[in-house]
């Protein structure tokens, strides 16, 4: 239940903006890989292309390939409402449906496409969902609350079992924790570490304690100056790039000289 | 002497809260001000209607067989108003707001806009010389094909002056306030339910279903309520569209009247009783209206726990 994904040449525009230029990176499946950099490097825009979401941003589009387990999300002809379905996404802030019950949040993704779903599976969906993302204890005699009632880790942790529920190869995160406090973050961190044994997961993170946390291998994105796209400058072991970077740039970064 | 240093010299300085204060207070005290004298005006001038000797009323046999007709017939003019116009005006409204390209969208947006500027005047004789000609073989189809409906029971008027023809220039009427709101609702829906939604592998129209339709709820009640809110008041179209009568249930025969035309077309030569029965008409289209109203507010309030606002 998780693949990989290649990347080769990729280079995403804003219009007639180069926003990211060539991008080559090779992501493990069941690996924990995470993406740093100072803000505007295209490290966020780069994730959503991983998935198509960039396409919900008007004028962005891309070049080159992006292969899951050697399938060209980009080939004509592949749905980008089929990618998704694959490569699930967590986003910065919170965001369950705030109409829906808890329940019903778990559930939304999979009750897409027309699928129907029996009541007593639908039942043992919501509690593996909710139990993988460690809030099922929390919510389990509230299930029919609104989704919106919850605090922010505890939303953000709904959030990724209506990601995980419709079991996707990928899940993308970007910045999960950008907008939670430290203990609700600890948790979701912890998440992360359980969910490598079962996805491929990438993070976005401005938190660089995080990046060596949670993640086996981290990607540096940097820009030249503004105006410039953002550029992959290194990509290895979590330990080699926060310990022992061969850049420059990237050992200037995690050590704090800038960014 | 002892002062409080915190108390400012030469009085509380802070006149431009206060003129303020007083200004917002004394307009919405205005407001509640006005809707009494109307209501009180209405009901004042209306008494005598309902205490007339029933065979002096209009019809001869008292007030509320007078007006039970054309209350009925406002709110199948009005209803039918809403039927057509609501499904039609969401639909432009979603295209405008998610589906139609950019260089599209802007232009039909003004277009729609355009609509609401035309006075209902110009609707009604759009409708009595263009609209309910073109309606009538649509009619006599109707009449020949489901005719064993009393909706569609004949003979068919054969100038279209006919209850369903006023009913589609009010669709027309209110289409415009409900797709030039249900647009602003639509274009409000926070991009990260979208998103929300897209990123589960959700389609365009699947999307829009599980965070576009939810959160614009409240709204499209309130714009659909505004525009039931105009169809039940409108006068000048109906009068000058409905070829008027007795109240019948076929849709397609002259007959039916609205309250509002009834008021519009007997008003100016009402004196004594029959002055306070058009006003006692006008009294019980005001309390249609509210109760209207009510009922918008109470349904949007019912879900409010699970609204988009928390």
């Amino acid at each position: 239940m998780s693949k990989r994904i290649d990347v080769s040449d990729l280079n995403v525009y804003y219009s007639k903006f180069r926003a990211v230029e060539d991008v080559n990176i090779k992501i493990d499946a069941k690996s924990v890989t995470a993406f740093i950099g100072p803000s505007g490097c295209g490290k966020s825009t780069f994730l959503r292309t991983l998935n198509r979401m960039h396409e919900v941003i008007p004028g962005a589009t891309v070049e080159g390939k992006v292969l899951l387990d050697g399938d060209n999300l980009y080939d004509a002809g592949v749905d980008p409402v089929t990618v998704r379905s694959q490569i699930g996404m967590v986003f910065q802030r919170p965001n369950p449906f705030p109409t829906m019950s808890i329940r019903d949040n778990v559930l939304a993704g999979v009750k897409l496409n027309a699928r129907r779903i029996g009541k007593s599976d639908a039942d043992d969906l919501v509690e593996s969902s909710l139990r993988g993302a460690n809030l099922w204890n929390e919510v389990k005699d509230r299930l029919d609350k609104p989704g919106s009632g919850l605090s922010g880790g505890q939303q953000q942790r709904l959030c990724i079992a209506r990601t995980i529920a419709v079991k996707p190869q990928v899940i993308l995160m970007d910045e999960p924790c950008s907008a939670l406090d430290p203990i609700s973050t600890l948790a979701i961190e912890d998440l992360i570490n359980e969910m490598k044994n079962d996805y491929t997961v990438v993070i976005v993170t401005h938190n660089m304690q995080q990046a060596a946390r949670v993640s086996d291998k981290t990607a540096f994105f940097n820009i030249a100056g503004t105006g410039k796209p953002g550029k992959l400058i290194e990509f290895d072991e979590t330990a080699t790039i926060f310990n022992n970077p061969s850049v420059k740039a990237t050992e200037d970064y995690v050590s704090g000289r800038f960014g | 002497m002892t002062t409080n240093a915190l108390t400012k010299p030469g009085g509380s300085g802070r006149t431009g809260d206060k003129v303020f204060s007083t200004a917002s207070m004394a307009a919405g005290i205005l407001i509640l001000v006005t809707l009494f004298a109307v209501a009180l005006f209405l009901f004042l001038q209306a008494i005598p209607a309902f205490t007339a000797d029933p065979a002096e009323v209009s019809g001869g046999k008292g007030f509320l067989s007078y007006i039970w007709p054309i209350v009925i017939g406002t709110v199948i003019a009005a209803a039918i108003a809403i039927v057509l116009a609501t499904p039609v005006g969401l639909g432009v409204a979603l295209f405008i707001s998610h589906y139609a390209p950019r260089r599209l969208a802007a232009p039909l947006g003004y277009v729609i806009d355009l609509l609401a500027a035309i006075p209902s005047v110009i609707y009604g004789i759009w409708g009595y010389l263009v609209l309910a000609p073109v309606l009538v073989p649509g009619y006599e189809w109707l009449n020949a094909n489901l005719g064993f409906i009393p909706l569609f029971g004949g003979p068919v008027s054969q100038t279209g002056k006919t209850m369903l023809t006023a009913g589609i220039v009010l669709a027309v009427m209110v289409l415009p306030i409900i797709t030039s709101l249900s647009r602003e609702i639509f274009l409000q829906t926070p991009g990260l339910h979208e998103e929300a939604a897209l990123a589960l592998g959700a389609t365009r129209w699947e999307m829009i279903r599980m965070s576009v339709l939810p959160f614009a709820r409240a709204g499209i009640i309130s714009a659909v309520m505004l525009g039931l809110g105009r169809a039940l008041g409108e006068t000048m179209a109906v009068a000058l569209v409905l070829s008027t009568g007795n109240l019948i249930p076929s849709l397609i025969k002259s007959g039916n009247q609205t309250i509002a035309a009834e008021i519009a077309l007997n008003f100016p030569e009402a004196f004594g009783l029959r002055m306070s029965e058009l006003i006692a008409a006008g009294l019980v289209l005001f309390i249609i209206t509210l109760a209207v109203n009510m009922v918008a507010r109470w349904i949007i309030s019912r879900h409010q726990e699970f609204s988009g606002a928390n």
